[in-house]
């Protein structure tokens, strides 16, 4: 079991990030992921595995300032 | 006796406020606001960066004045700093925030302030900044644009990443951004950067 902001989820073996976000519908192009509160580079989704137990932030921006 | 109580509060975060410094990334509505609030507050330095220069079209929601179109944000938010408190340091850095150098002016600072406009460079602010200053508190907006729904903004922390943010707001290229909203949000980033300076008030 993994935690994706908040909410309980299914950890499935050898999951990249960009699985992940696909699986739990995260279809925002621009987001900030953290494992575990360590920030994954967006470079790096999809070969980054999640482990078992992870708590996963995935940070939406929206624009305007 | 609760005189007395308010007074050492009262000394207690003025001397700690004027030996802070915060780093604001971007001079639009969100920062020129959080900067004047934060100046007001009786922060002793910011480091302040932008490229862009004063527009009329911001002056709808951005700190600037009428006499001051065409003049750098840079320049123009010191100088509003200055009539407010001269004795505030003002860092400021005319230059455009790129990809690999996005964390050089914000490395001394304790709190930085992101203030950017668009999703992306948001994004890419905030993972870089992360990934280079790891243990250095961020505080970011998200989903500013429309008026209305103040009820809506919340803080999420995720550690040392704190956002303010309205997660049902619409992108500002399909919204309109409006003072009170954009200023509410600049004062909530500023409010935040107080309370990690500070600790939580009790």
């Amino acid at each position: 079991m993994i935690e994706v902001n908040g909410r309980k989820v299914e950890w499935v073996k050898n999951e990249t990030v960009t699985e992940l976000l696909k699986r739990v519908k995260y279809t925002f192009p621009l987001v900030v992921v953290k494992i575990n509160d360590k920030v994954v580079p967006k470079n790096c989704f999809s070969e980054t595995i999640i482990p078992d137990n992870s708590r996963v932030a995935v940070i939406h921006m929206i624009s305007g300032g | 006796m609760v005189k007395n109580m308010n007074i050492r509060k009262y000394d207690k975060i003025k001397k700690k406020l004027q030996n802070s410094t915060v780093g604001i990334a971007g001079l639009g509505g969100l920062g020129s606001n959080a900067a004047v609030a934060l100046t007001r507050a009786g922060l002793g330095k910011l480091v302040l960066v932008d490229f862009d220069k004063v527009e009329k079209s911001n002056l709808d929601r951005q700190y600037y004045f009428t006499d001051q179109i065409g003049k750098l944000k840079t320049e123009a938010i010191a100088e509003n700093i200055k009539k407010i408190n001269p004795d505030v340091l003002v860092e400021t850095h005319n230059i455009k925030l790129t990809k690999s150098s996005m964390d050089v002016f914000f490395k001394d600072v304790d709190v930085i302030i992101e203030a950017l406009d668009n999703a992306e460079t948001k994004t890419a602010f905030i993972e870089e900044i992360l990934l280079k200053l790891p243990d250095k508190p961020v505080v970011a907006a998200s989903g500013v644009a429309g008026y209305g729904h103040s009820d809506r903004i919340k803080t999420i922390r995720s550690g040392n990443l704190y956002i303010c943010c309205d997660e049902q707001a619409k992108s500002s290229d399909d919204d309109i951004l409006m003072a009170p909203r954009v200023c509410l949000m600049a004062n909530w980033e500023a409010n935040i950067a107080l309370e990690i300076i500070l600790g939580e008030d009790k």
